[in-house]
C-alpha cells in the first residue's frame, strides 16, 4: 500500500505532527504546549508559504 | 581542600536522582514511542506522542521512503542511520520485515525517508522529556 501526497499536504503533515511532539516537549503547562504547538504549526507552515513565494519570485 | 569537599557536596545536591524509573522511562520511550509518558500515567501526552511519531513512520514508509540501515559510509548515510534508529520499535520491525528497502527514485519517496528520521529525532526529544519527568525536573 503507498501513499502520494502532494508537495504542501505532506509539509502540512509533517508541520501537525512535529508541532505536536514540540508541543508537548519544550513547555510544562497544557495550555502552553497548546499554545506552543500552535505557534510551530503556524511557523512551519508560514516558512513553507514564504518559501513558495520566494522560490517564486527567484524563477522570474 | 575545604573549597574542594564543598563543591563535591553541591554537585552531589545538583545531580538528579537516579531512580528505576529514570532508567526505564527513557528505554521504554525509545522502544515504543510515548510510551516512556504512559508509564508515568501521562496518558495523553504519550497518546499523542504514538500517534505522532507513529503516523510520521509509517506514512514515511507508505511514501517509499528509504529505511537506513547500520553503515561507515556516507556521512549522510549515517546521520539517515542515526535518526531511523531513533524510532525505536517502528525502526527494528522496519528492518525485520526488511521494509523500506527500495530505492528513492522520485520526490514523494524522498519525503518518506525525511518522514522516517524526523520520526526517530521527534523520538529522540520525546525520550529525553520521559527521562526530565522521572528525575522531576518537569511535571
Amino acid at each position: 500500500m503507498t501513499v502520494q501526497l502532494t508537495h504542501f499536504s505532506a509539509a502540512f503533515v509533517f508541520a501537525l505532527f512535529a508541532s505536536i511532539v514540540f508541543g508537548i516537549t519544550h513547555r510544562e503547562s497544557a495550555r502552553d504546549m497548546v499554545r506552543y504547538g500552535l505557534y510551530c504549526f503556524a511557523m512551519f507552515l508560514g516558512g513553507v508559504i514564504v518559501a513558495g513565494w520566494a522560490m517564486w519570485l527567484l524563477r522570474r | 581542600m575545604a573549597n574542594s569537599s564543598g563543591g563535591k557536596a553541591r554537585l552531589a545536591d545538583a545531580a538528579p536522582p537516579v531512580s528505576m524509573m529514570s532508567v526505564v522511562a527513557p528505554a521504554v520511550g525509545w522502544l515504543i514511542p510515548g510510551a516512556g509518558h504512559l508509564i508515568q500515567k501521562r496518558w495523553v501526552r504519550g497518546l499523542l506522542l504514538l500517534v505522532s511519531i507513529g503516523t510520521l513512520f509509517v506514512l514515511g514508509l507508505m511514501m517509499q521512503g528509504h529505511i537506513y540501515k547500520p553503515n561507515g559510509g556516507d556521512i549522510l548515510d549515517m546521520l539517515g542511520f542515526v535518526g531511523d534508529v531513533g524510532a525505536g520499535g517502528f525502526y527494528i520491525v522496519t528492518l525485520a520485515m526488511d521494509w523500506g528497502q527500495g530505492a528513492i527514485a522520485f520526490a514523494i519517496a524522498d519525503y518518506g525517508t525525511k518522514f522516517m528520521i524526523v520520526a526517530g529525532l521527534l523520538n529522540f526529544i520525546a525520550v529525553a522529556d520521559a527521562y526530565h519527568i522521572a528525575i522531576g525536573k518537569k511535571q
